[in-house]
Parts: structure tokens; C-alpha cells; sequence
């Protein structure tokens, strides 16, 4: 446990530390809730569909917690290039107990810059459903934080340096994020577009926060759920795998 | 039964052969000193030993533990200074040492006395709240090797531990890593450049070139075969006077890479 709550700690140390960091990766949600909600609200009322700041923030708090997840993931490989990935991998202690450690702090650095960007929204009109909302809110937000970084954490195992990191970004994390319903509703979606969606895991993680948050959801919280639990229990096993094969 | 066997061990990565089929063994309680140019592939065998590197073939026993099928295990037996970095710069140097000493279950009580002993016996206890990044390239060295010492294992190995340091540093370490060696039987099996430490510490020398073992024995023995006076003379000797590449490691690649 204590071994757990070390590497935890670490990652909070870090993250708590790195002011710049924090401020600098707010400022692209705060430009996507700012230009978006505002620039595209009218013509979404006019369509029918409502306030559109209401449909957004959801989205874009899921976009920080996925960006900020999958990032924490790929440190891995800077703890590789800085020497302090050797540390951890002689150390007599099972892989799985670090990958646990280090992803569980990063996926409360994932949910509290999801939080950050929630209280930010409040002050461009967003509304919450329910007060209580926050709480069932807080639980997919943290399955989505855990689950990215769990992807984060796999793929960081198979890449040497950060040679791969534009890839990854521009061909996996934007894709996955772009094509997930963030910024327009899935309902007449046209259907090869749709089926691309759900196979989207971030579709669901997008959903789910909309509907606790908001009350618009699109599939079931059930479903949301399943699919967000099952994909964190199939990328522990992934994972924990290709982590237990690095070599420093 | 020897506590480190080394059996046919082969690295091969791609077509270069780092480590060409090293045999060896340690007795517990010796201090051997693992000596070679640059290049050698000492580095790529202590890798190896530490589970760090899985070799293309060979057999390794740690305390009777093999570190390609029993990791877990055959961690349990060793403590390292790595030759690179394994600190982390976003944290204190007190917080490294503890993070360290919660890796390798050293007990919760007197943890923070010890910890607290070993850096300031690297002359890094006024320091232990200030953040590794800030410091120099000795005061580094000196943390690597105070957070090695914090828990005793059976076998301690050391990759260039006193790599730049001065010699007052470098004696004072070596004298307290002979005395865990004598007190608590710990073997030491080191690298080094500064081939006079491995003459006054190391109770047998393994000299390693292209990957083989060239040659073995204690100081007087080596010196008493080629007939030089110090162990250095024997060693340029023995390896010839050519000077190495070394094939750039991860890091020294990156900084490389940034500096345009």
C-alpha cells in the first residue's frame, strides 16, 4: 500500500509543482469553451437544440481529463529519458503495484484539471443538473482519467524517446477526442460517422458527463459505464504487460 | 555456492555484440572490481545482472535467483548505483531518499533517522530540502550513492559510483562501503575508471574487453604478470593503449537531439 501511495504522491508532488503547466494546459479548454460556446450558441439554438455552453463544457472537461490522462501516461518515457524509470524498475517491488501508483496519481492530476476547468464554466453560464450532480460526476470522471492513463502508460512502454509523440498526438489522442461527440450532438448523425463514434471509447466518457452534468446524454449511463469499466480492466491487463517488459 | 554466477553470457543488440560470452563467479563477502576500457560492455552486463536488460542467452544466478525468470527475487538480493542518472529532479533530495527507502521496504521506524545519517554523510543533510534540479554534478553523485546505501543488501553493485567526485569524497565512501563489506559480509562487485581504487578496495579484479574477460585475478597477481608497478600500468597492459567510442546512451542522445 505504502509502495501504492509513494509513487501517488510523487506524481502530485510534481504536478503541484509545475504552476506553468497548470495554468498553460487550462488556457486551451477555457479558448474552446469561450470561442465555441459563444460562437457557435446561436446557430445551435436556432437548430433547436438548445443552450449550446450547456452541451459543450461536459465535452471539454472531458477533452482536459482525456489530454491531461493520456499525457501523464506518456511521462513515462521522460522518467526514462531522466533516469528515474531505472529507479523503479530494479526495485524489488511488483510491476503492477507501480504502474498503479504512478497511474492513480496521474489520474487525480487528470480529474482535478477536469474540476479546475468545471468551475472555470460556471462563470461562462454553465449550469449543473442537479447540485448533487457533482458526485456521480466525479466517479466518471475519474474512470475516464484512469483509463487514459492506462493507454497513456501502455503505449509510453512500447516508444524509446518522444520521437513518436507528434504521432501519437496528431494520429491517436486528437482523433479519438475530435470524433467522440465533444462539440456536436450524435442524434442524425449520418450512419458511417455514427458507427465511427461508438467506437469511439472517449464517445462514452463524453456522454456520461454530459449526462450526470447536464442531463443530455445520448446513450445510457449504464452503458457508459460498462464500456468505460470493462476497457479499464482490458488495459490493465495490456498494460501491465508491455510495462513489465520495459527495459531501461 | 557462489553468490553471482555468470554462465555463456551474450548481448547482442542488432548486429553489434555488446557482451560476448562472460563466465564468472563471486564468493559472498568479496569485493570484486569489474574493469575495462570504454565500451567494454561492463555496463551492459551489470544491466543484465540487474534485470534491467534481459540477455540474448547466458545464465545468470543472483543468490541462487535467475533475474530473466525470477525478477522479483533476485532483486530482493542486490542494491545499485547506477553510472547515469535515476534521480528525480522535481523532488527534494530528502524526498528521493524516501521514496527510495519505501521501494526497497526499509522499515517505517528509524527510516527518516537513516535517511537522515546517510546524506549527512554525503554532506547533503543542509540541503535535503532543496530540489535536485538545483544541484551540481558531485552533489548528485553523492545523493546516487547515499540512496544505494540506505538499505543493505547482500549484494551491492556500483556502475562508475565515484564517476567525478574528489578524492577526499571518493576515500570517504570507499571507506564506508568497506566497512558494510566487513561487517555485514555485503559483496561489492564495481566498476571504475580510477583503476587505484579498484587496487587499494577490490579483493580480485575481472578485466573485460570487447565483451570477454582478458583477464582475472587479485591486484598483485595482474601486476606480478605483466611486471608494472601499479595496477593502471598492468591494465593499459593488458587492453592496450587505443582509445574507445562508447555508443551514446539514451540521455547524452537527447541532449544531442535539443541542442539544435
Amino acid at each position: 500500500m505504502e509502495i501504492i501511495y509513494i509513487l501517488w504522491l510523487r506524481q502530485i508532488k510534481r504536478y503541484l509543482r509545475s504552476k506553468a503547466r497548470i495554468i498553460g494546459s487550462l488556457g486551451q479548454p477555457l479558448l474552446f469553451m469561450v470561442a465555441f460556446g459563444f460562437g457557435f450558441g446561436p446557430i445551435f439554438r436556432k437548430a433547436g437544440e438548445g443552450n449550446y455552453v450547456q452541451f459543450l463544457v461536459p465535452g471539454v472537461i472531458a477533452m482536459t481529463i482525456l489530454f491531461t490522462a493520456v499525457f501523464n501516461g506518456l511521462e513515462i518515457i521522460w522518467d526514462r529519458q531522466f533516469g528515474f524509470l531505472k529507479e523503479m524498475l530494479v526495485a524489488p517491488v511488483s510491476r503492477l503495484k507501480i504502474m498503479i501508483g504512478r497511474n492513480l496519481g496521474g489520474a487525480t492530476i487528470a480529474v482535478v484539471q477536469g474540476l479546475i476547468v468545471l468551475a472555470i464554466s460556471f462563470g461562462l453560464g454553465f449550469r449543473l443538473e442537479h447540485w448533487w450532480s457533482i458526485w456521480p460526476a466525479l466517479g466518471f470522471m475519474f474512470l475516464i482519467a484512469y483509463l487514459f492513463t492506462l493507454f497513456g502508460t501502455a503505449i509510453a512502454s512500447l516508444l524509446k524517446d518522444m520521437q513518436g509523440f507528434q504521432l501519437i498526438m496528431n494520429f491517436l489522442v486528437m482523433p479519438l477526442f475530435f470524433l467522440s461527440g465533444a462539440f456536436f450532438p450524435l442524434a442524425d448523425l449520418p450512419a458511417p460517422m455514427l458507427a465511427v463514434v461508438k467506437v469511439d471509447p472517449v464517445s462514452y466518457g463524453v456522454d456520461s458527463l454530459r449526462g450526470v452534468l447536464a442531463g443530455l446524454n445520448h446513450f445510457s449511463l449504464f452503458s457508459d459505464l460498462a464500456v468505460l469499466v470493462s476497457l479499464i480492466v482490458f488495459l490493465l491487463v495490456v498494460a501491465s504487460y508491455l510495462f513489465s517488459r520495459i527495459e531501461a | 555456492m557462489p553468490i553471482i554466477e555468470v554462465k555463456d553470457l551474450i548481448k547482442k543488440f542488432g548486429d553489434f555484440i555488446a557482451v560476448a560470452g562472460l563466465s564468472f563467479q563471486v564468493e559472498a563477502g568479496e569485493i570484486v572490481a569489474f574493469l575495462g576500457p570504454n565500451g567494454a560492455g561492463k555496463t551492459t552486463t551489470i544491466k543484465m545482472l540487474t534485470t534491467v536488460l534481459k540477455p540474448t542467452s547466458g545464465y545468470i544466478a543472483l543468490d541462487g535467483a535467475n533475474p530473466v525468470t525470477e525478477k522479483n527475487k533476485a532483486r530482493r538480493s542486490f542494491g545499485i548505483v547506477f553510472q547515469d542518472a535515476s534521480l528525480d529532479d522535481e523532488l527534494t533530495a530528502y524526498e528521493n531518499m524516501l521514496v527510495h527507502a519505501i521501494l526497497y521496504h526499509v522499515p517505517a521506524k528509524g527510516r527518516k533517522e537513516k535517511i537522515d545519517k546517510l546524506l549527512d554523510f554525503v554532506e547533503l543533510l543542509d540541503r535535503r530540502r532543496e530540489f535536485v534540479k538545483n544541484f551540481s554534478g558531485g552533489m548528485k553523485r553523492r545523493l546516487e550513492i547515499a540512496k544505494g546505501l540506505l538499505h543493505h543488501p547482500k549484494i551491492l553493485f556500483l556502475d562508475e559510483p565515484t564517476q567525478g567526485l574528489d578524492p577526499q569524497t571518493r576515500y570517504h565512501i570507499w571507506d564506508y562501503i568497506k566497512k558494510l563489506n566487513q561487517e555485514e559480509k555485503m559483496t561489492v562487485f564495481f566498476t571504475t575508471h580510477y583503476i587505484e581504487e579498484a587496487e587499494k578496495m577490490a579483493d580480485r579484479v575481472i578485466i573485460v574487453d570487447h565483451g570477454q574477460i582478458i583477464a582475472s585475478g587479485s591486484p598483485i597477481e595482474l601486476k606480478n604478470r605483466t611486471g608494472a608497478d601499479t595496477l593502471e600500468a598492468a591494465f593499459i597492459e593488458l587492453t592496450g593503449s587505443v582509445i574507445r567510442e562508447e555508443k551514446a546512451d539514451s540521455l547524452s542522445r537527447m541532449r544531442r537531439r535539443f541542442r539544435h
